[in-house]
C-alpha cells in the first residue's frame, strides 16, 4: 500500500516479518516479541519494531537508539491510542527516527498524526492525495503546543500550522 | 496572519480576534468538504460519525440535533439574538438549554449545517466538541464573577481549557466523552465531583491561583463520585497536569466496551493510588517547560475579558426591601431567583426557564430575543445558561428587579421556583431521543402542574427533582434529591423512583427504592413522597437531610401506599 511522508509517496523499503518467518537482510520490522532477535542482527539492514496499541512505548526504551522506525496500528480509527504513543516517543524518548501508522485512520485525522509526530501513513490503495494535501493545509493555526515544536502565534498557547 | 487590533471585549467572555475568527471559519469549511465527502459516499456514515459528532451534529429519532457549544455557559445578547435567528430559520421557533450549558437545537437538516455553523462562526460560535469521545465544552459556575461567596473568576481557566483542549491532536480520539467543570467558589455549584475532571480552584501565593482537582466521577450507568487526584495543583502546571491525566486514559483505558470506557471505571480498575502513580509517572517525564501556563498567558487570556462597570446602586438594597414588602409575589420570586453579589446594591438573578406544565430548558426565539433585550438592559449584554437549564443574568441592580420581573412575568419567564420542585432537570427523552426508554417530558410536564402551587412550593422549599429517560442518566436522576428513571417494563413506559441524590461538596448517588411504576401512578407515589417529608421534618430541616436521617423505608412506604 502506499507509504505517504512528507505530503509525497515515497517508496517503502522494509519488510514486514511475521512470527516464525527467519530474518531476511535489509531493513526489516519485527513485532516488539523479537526485538532481541533483530537487534542481534548485526550490519545486515536497519531494523523496525512494530507496537500494538496495547504495547507500552517504555519497552522500547534501551533499543530505541538502535532503531530507524517505530509502526504504530489503528485497528479502527476511533481508537486513538496510537496518538499518545507516538507523541511519548518523540517527547518521553525523544526518537528521532520515522514513526509509521498502518491501519484504519481517516485523512481528517492526518494533521493530529502529524502533530503527535507521526512521520509516515500507510494509507488505502488509490488514496486522492488531493485530499490529504487539503486536510494538511485546511487548518491553518492551533491552540496548544506539539512535539513539532510549531512557531508560535505570539497569543498564548497559539501555534502556525503553515505547511 | 496579522493580529487585528483588539476587538472591543463582551462583559464576561473571552473576545475573538482575527486569528479565532479565521480558525472557526477554516472548521466550518472542512466541515463542508467533510459533508460533501458524505455525500460523494468517499466517507462511509461510520466514518462521518464521529466528525459530525465533533461539530456537535447528533442523528436522532426523527431529525439531526446540533448542539452549539456555550464555553462555561456564557453568552452575550448579540449571540443569543444569533441563536434566535438559528431556531426560527432552521428549527421550530425553539431551542433547548442543556445540562451542559449548551443549547440543542432539534430539528436540523443535515444540509443546512455548514451554513448554521457559519453563521455561528459569525458570531464568534461554534458546536465543536459538543459530543464524539473528545474534551467536551468546560462547564462553570452559573454565578462566576459575580458571587459573593466567589475566591476566584474560573472562567479564565474555562476559556483557556477550552482553547487548549480545542482540536488537541492527541485526546480527539478517547476511549469515551470527558467533561470538565470549573469552580471558584466555596460552594461547589458545578457538581465538579461528577465530573471526569472538577477543579475547584482557591487563591494561592501571588494571587495565583491553585487548584484542587477531582477525578473519575460520572452519572450515566455507572454513578461514581469522584475523587480528590491532588490537593494543591499549582495554575503553572494546570494544563501539564491535565495532559499526564488524559494521557494515561488514552493509553489505558478500555476500548472493548463503551460503557466500561469513561475515566471513572479506569480509576476503579486501577485503584486511586495507582491512576495516581501513572500519572504522576507521566508528569514527572513529560517536557513540563513545554506546556508551562505563564503568568503573562493567564494575563493575556484575562484581558480578553471585558468586566462590568459597575454603579453606585446601594440605595437600592433599601429600595427593594420596601417594594418586597409591599408584593408578596415579588418577594417569593426575589426569595428564589436571586443571588448575593459581589457588589453592593446589585444581585444576580435566575431566570426560570420551567414555568408551571412547561418542558424544561425549552424557550422560544421570541423568549430568546427578549432574554437578549433584558441582557442589553439589565446586566451590561451579557448571559448565563446554568446546568440546571435555566438563564441568569449575572449583574443586576437590586432598584431594577421590581421592572425586570415584571417583564419577565409577562413573557412567562417570571417563575418563583429555582431551587425548587418544580425547576425539573429532564433530558429530551423519548419524544427526541434514540436511545431513552420513557418520555421525560410528559411526567415533567405533570409534575410541574402538580406542584405549581407557590405556596406549596415554598412550603416544601429547596428540592431538587431530576428525570432521565434511559440509564444514560442525561437528566442526572442519581444527583437529583428525588430521581426518575424511565425504564422499558414488557414493552411499556415506565419510571423508577430514586432518592437521596445529591451533587455539591456532600455528593451523593440516589438509590432506587422499588419496582416501575407507569407515569400518573409515579406522580402520585412522588406527591406522596413529598406528603411523607413534610409530616416528618424537623424545623427547618430540607428534603434531602430529613431523606438522609430516616433513611428510605419511610419514603418507599408512602410510595407503594395504594389509596
Amino acid at each position: 500500500m502506499p507509504l505517504l511522508e512528507n505530503g509525497q509517496i515515497v517508496q517503502d523499503g522494509w519488510t514486514l516479518v511475521e512470527d516464525g518467518q527467519p530474518l531476511p537482510d535489509g531493513d526489516i520490522l519485527l513485532p516488539l516479541s523479537r526485538l532481541s532477535e533483530g537487534l542481534g542482527r548485526n550490519g545486515k539492514g536497519r531494523l523496525g519494531i512494530v507496537l500494538k496499541p496495547d504495547e507500552r512505548v517504555s519497552d522500547l526504551k534501551e533499543a530505541l537508539p538502535r532503531l530507524d522506525l517505530v509502526s504504530l496500528n489503528f485497528p479502527i480509527f476511533r481508537d486513538g491510542r496510537a496518538f499518545t504513543q507516538a507523541r511519548s516517543l518523540r517527547e518521553h524518548l525523544h526518537f528521532a527516527g520515522a514513526v509509521r501508522v498502518t491501519g484504519h485512520f481517516l485523512p481528517d485525522q492526518y494533521e493530529f498524526l502529524l502533530r503527535c509526530g507521526v512521520s509516515q501513513l500507510v494509507i488505502p490503495e488509490q488514496s486522492d492525495l488531493a485530499v490529504w494535501q487539503q486536510a494538511h493545509e485546511r487548518i491553518t493555526v492551533a491552540y496548544q503546543p506539539s512535539v513539532l515544536n510549531e512557531r508560535p502565534e505570539g497569543f498564548a498557547f497559539r501555534r502556525f500550522l503553515t505547511p | 496572519m496579522p493580529h487585528s487590533p483588539q476587538p472591543p471585549a463582551d462583559v464576561g467572555r473571552y473576545a475573538y480576534d482575527a486569528v479565532d475568527r479565521t480558525f472557526l471559519k477554516q472548521r466550518v469549511e472542512q466541515f463542508r468538504d467533510q459533508v460533501q465527502r458524505r455525500i460523494s459516499g468517499a466517507l462511509s456514515e461510520d466514518e462521518f460519525k464521529p466528525l459530525r459528532l465533533m461539530n456537535g451534529l447528533y442523528l436522532q429519532l426523527h431529525a439531526y440535533m446540533l448542539r452549539v457549544a456555550i464555553p462555561y455557559g456564557i453568552v452575550s445578547a448579540n449571540q443569543m439574538r444569533t441563536l434566535a435567528h438559528i431556531a426560527r430559520r432552521y428549527d421550530r421557533d425553539y431551542g433547548h438549554f442543556t445540562t451542559r450549558q449548551n443549547i440543542q437545537f432539534n430539528w436540523i437538516r443535515l444540509e443546512d449545517t455548514p451554513d448554521i455553523l457559519n453563521i455561528l462562526a459569525d458570531a464568534e460560535m461554534h458546536a465543536i466538541q459538543t459530543s464524539g469521545n473528545c474534551i467536551r465544552n468546560v462547564t462553570s459556575d452559573q454565578f462566576a464573577g459575580a458571587a459573593r461567596d466567589e475566591v476566584l473568576d474560573p472562567r479564565v481557566h474555562a476559556e483557556i481549557l477550552r482553547q487548549w483542549s480545542t482540536l488537541h491532536p492527541e485526546f480527539t480520539f478517547l476511549p469515551r466523552k470527558f467533561k470538565i467543570a470549573i469552580s471558584g467558589s466555596a460552594q461547589d455549584r458545578v457538581a465538579a465531583r461528577f465530573h471526569d475532571i472538577g477543579l475547584l480552584a482557591r487563591k494561592g501565593e501571588n494571587g495565583r491561583a491553585v487548584f484542587e482537582v477531582y477525578v473519575g466521577g460520572g452519572l450515566g450507568r455507572t454513578p461514581v463520585i469522584g475523587v480528590k487526584l491532588r490537593d494543591d495543583l499549582p495554575e503553572e502546571d494546570l494544563i501539564a497536569y491535565l495532559e499526564a491525566v488524559l494521557r494515561v486514559y488514552n493509553a489505558y483505558g478500555r476500548r472493548d466496551n463503551i460503557y466500561k470506557a469513561r475515566i471513572k471505571i479506569l480509576v476503579q480498575a486501577l485503584g486511586l493510588g495507582a491512576f495516581r502513580d501513572e500519572v504522576n509517572a507521566e508528569f514527572m517525564a513529560m517536557d513540563r517547560s513545554r506546556y508551562r501556563l505563564q503568568p503573562e498567558v493567564v494575563a493575556a487570556i484575562r484581558a480578553r475579558f471585558a468586566t462590568p462597570v459597575f454603579e453606585d446602586a446601594s440605595a437600592g438594597t433599601a429600595q427593594l426591601a420596601a417594594q418586597t414588602k409591599v408584593d408578596p409575589a415579588f418577594a417569593a420570586w426575589v426569595g428564589t431567583n436571586t443571588h448575593p453579589h459581589q457588589q453592593d446594591g446589585y444581585c444576580s438573578v435566575t431566570i426560570s426557564c420551567k414555568p408551571a406544565g412547561g418542558i424544561p430548558g425549552d424557550v422560544t426565539s421570541a423568549q430568546m430575543d427578549l432574554l437578549a433585550d433584558l441582557a442589553d438592559q439589565y446586566s451590561f449584554g451579557e448571559l448565563r445558561i446554568t446546568h440546571l437549564q435555566n438563564v441568569v443574568l449575572g449583574h443586576v441592580r437590586k432598584d431594577s428587579l421590581f421592572a425586570l420581573w415584571q417583564v419577565l412575568s409577562a413573557n412567562g419567564l417570571g417563575t418563583a421556583n429555582i431551587g425548587m420542585i418544580t425547576d425539573i432537570i429532564a433530558c429530551p427523552g423519548l419524544d427526541y431521543c434514540a436511545l431513552a426508554n420513557a418520555r421525560s417530558i410528559p411526567i415533567a410536564q405533570k409534575l410541574s402542574q402538580r406542584f405549581s402551587n407557590a405556596a406549596l412550593q415554598q412550603e416544601i422549599g429547596a428540592l431538587r427533582l431530576n428525570i432521565s429517560g434511559c440509564i444514560n442518566a442525561c437528566g442526572h436522576h442519581h444527583a437529583g434529591h428525588i430521581g426518575i428513571l424511565g425504564v422499558d417494563k414488557r414493552g411499556e413506559e415506565a419510571f423508577q423512583i430514586t432518592l437521596g441524590g445529591n451533587s455539591g461538596e456532600d455528593a451523593s448517588i440516589g438509590q432506587i427504592i422499588g419496582s416501575a411504576m407507569s407515569e400518573d401512578e409515579t406522580v402520585d407515589a412522588i406527591a406522596r413522597i413529598v406528603d411523607t417529608y413534610l409530616v416528618q421534618r424537623k424545623p427547618g430541616e430540607r428534603f434531602i437531610e430529613t431523606c438522609r436521617r430516616l433513611g428510605a423505608a419511610p419514603f418507599k412506604d408512602a410510595a407503594y401506599a395504594t389509596a
